[in-house]
């Protein structure tokens, strides 16, 4: 069977870099399409009608929404390498659940660290390096979440590294100085050329910050 | 047929299976529809939300919520994460669609309804004035697409019950109590009739429906933690 991939992604969202991490991990031939945020093309609306936002994968004219939906589906139509999830039961429950706790926690403490000042960005800032220490308390002493191997969760993660500049350079602290071990863990995941080719130049994302808080008349 | 060894091998499957939950909620009460649907014998095990036990809390120390499957002693926690691992463990009767692209359309709704569907109710049944009609709007928006993921099918699984068919249609119930409480219109058969129709063919089946809670004491606890949600606000 023929397969036609087209990803809509933004160079700078994280879940945009979760789906080319993946495809990057399958070798998998796409063509990818910049989205313009403020511009969507006809083409996004038309193939995420329900939530109008990028990623979408596209595979032979059928859409697939949502990061975590897109890589799970890359890894089980693609199953010759790379195998993203675990192939037992148990170990792929616990891959979901720490997925599911990047999607619940991570965005939303990092987005309030710069769309807030003063009392409420510390308080964002604190949560935001108690969730990384939960994870980094999961990780424990393995090179990767699910072990040896690169897999989901280190995809549902990654992508955020591009980003920690960013919210350090806005709320004035280091995620290095407070979890060292989750930074050895993301220079182990940059040394992947399929997670170094996806992620932007964290310098890169902090311009797009400063334009998007203009943008949205945030100081 | 099945033969011995196949039935040892699923009852060495089925030991030590425990459910932590709580009667009222309907993230216990899916992952019940998944273990009644598969035939898996359990452990039940009730929880006192205001007084949670050790165990749990060793279980699920993230969130430290119900509903948490314990399994050979292993524990599960997240309700559409345990209805997965009960579907990937247990292979009669499967769940989700063996179609990698019917398998995303099937994640991707019960996430849409978890994400955008619940959280909007919740808003229309705590909050008030123009806030609450907010969510009233909003939640009935999401119902509406909701809907049109239906797509004409008796159930999101096609001809049989899947993922998201014991994944959502709570609400058919939840929703009437709602209504009641802070009268507004929700779900109204009108508006939703494929909803509501597909509601009812979930509901009809008899080893689901058998798990549902008495709506009475299910009226009366909602309507206490209506009280508590809006103590406070005039």
């Amino acid at each position: 069977m023929g397969h036609e991939v087209v990803l809509l992604a933004s160079h700078v969202s994280m879940f945009g870099m979760r789906a080319r991490i993946a495809l990057a991990e399958k070798g998998i031939e796409y063509e990818y399409k910049e989205e313009d945020l403020p511009n969507k093309s006809p083409l996004l609306l038309k193939m995420n009608p329900v939530h109008k936002k990028i990623p979408v994968l596209i595979h032979n004219g059928k859409p697939i929404c949502e990061s975590l939906i897109i890589v799970q589906y890359i890894d089980e139509v693609w199953t010759d390498k790379a195998p993203i999830l675990p192939s037992d039961p148990y170990p792929r429950s616990q891959a979901r659940f720490w997925a599911d706790y990047v999607d619940k926690k991570i965005y939303d403490a990092g987005r309030k660290i710069w769309t807030t000042k003063g009392e409420e960005q510390e308080a964002a800032k604190k949560d935001f390096i108690e969730c990384l220490k939960v994870l980094e308390g999961t990780l424990g002493d393995k090179p990767y979440f699910g072990g040896d191997t690169f897999g989901f969760v280190d995809i549902a993660l990654i992508p955020f590294y591009s980003w920690f500049y960013a919210y350090e350079t806005c709320g004035n602290f280091s995620v290095e100085a407070e979890c060292p071990k989750l930074i050895l863990w993301a220079k182990r995941c940059m040394k992947k050329g399929s997670v170094s080719k996806s992620l932007p130049d964290p310098h890169k994302v902090y311009d797009y910050l400063l334009q998007l808080k203009k943008r949205l008349g945030i100081e | 047929m099945v033969s011995k060894q196949a039935r040892k091998q699923r009852e060495m499957a089925e030991k030590g299976v425990k459910l932590f939950g709580f009667w009222a909620s309907p993230f216990s009460l899916r992952v019940k529809w998944a273990l009644k649907l598969k035939g898996i014998e359990y452990e039940y095990i009730e929880e006192d939300l205001k007084n949670k036990s050790p165990l749990l809390l060793q279980y699920n120390p993230v969130h430290k919520k119900i509903p948490v499957l314990v399994h050979h002693g292993k524990p599960v926690a997240e309700s559409l994460v345990i209805i997965e691992y009960i579907d990937e463990t247990w292979q009669q009767n499967q769940l989700l669609p063996q179609d990698p692209y019917e398998r995303a359309d099937a994640r991707f709704w019960a996430k849409f309804f978890d994400e955008k569907c619940v959280p909007a109710i919740m808003g229309a049944f705590s909050k008030v004035g123009e806030e609450q009609e907010k969510c009233v709007k909003e939640a009935r928006e999401n119902l509406k697409t909701l809907e049109s993921g239906l797509k004409g099918k008796r159930f999101f699984g096609g001809e049989t019950i899947g993922f998201v068919d014991i994944s959502v249609p709570w609400i058919g119930i939840w929703a009437r109590f709602v209504e009641e409480i802070v009268d507004i219109k929700l779900i109204d058969a009108e508006t939703f009739p494929l909803l509501n129709a597909w509601f009812q063919h979930v509901l009809e089946i008899p080893i689901l429906r058998e798990c549902v809670p008495p709506q009475d004491k299910l009226l009366v606890h909602t309507t206490n933690f209506h009280k508590r949600l809006t103590a406070g606000s005039t």
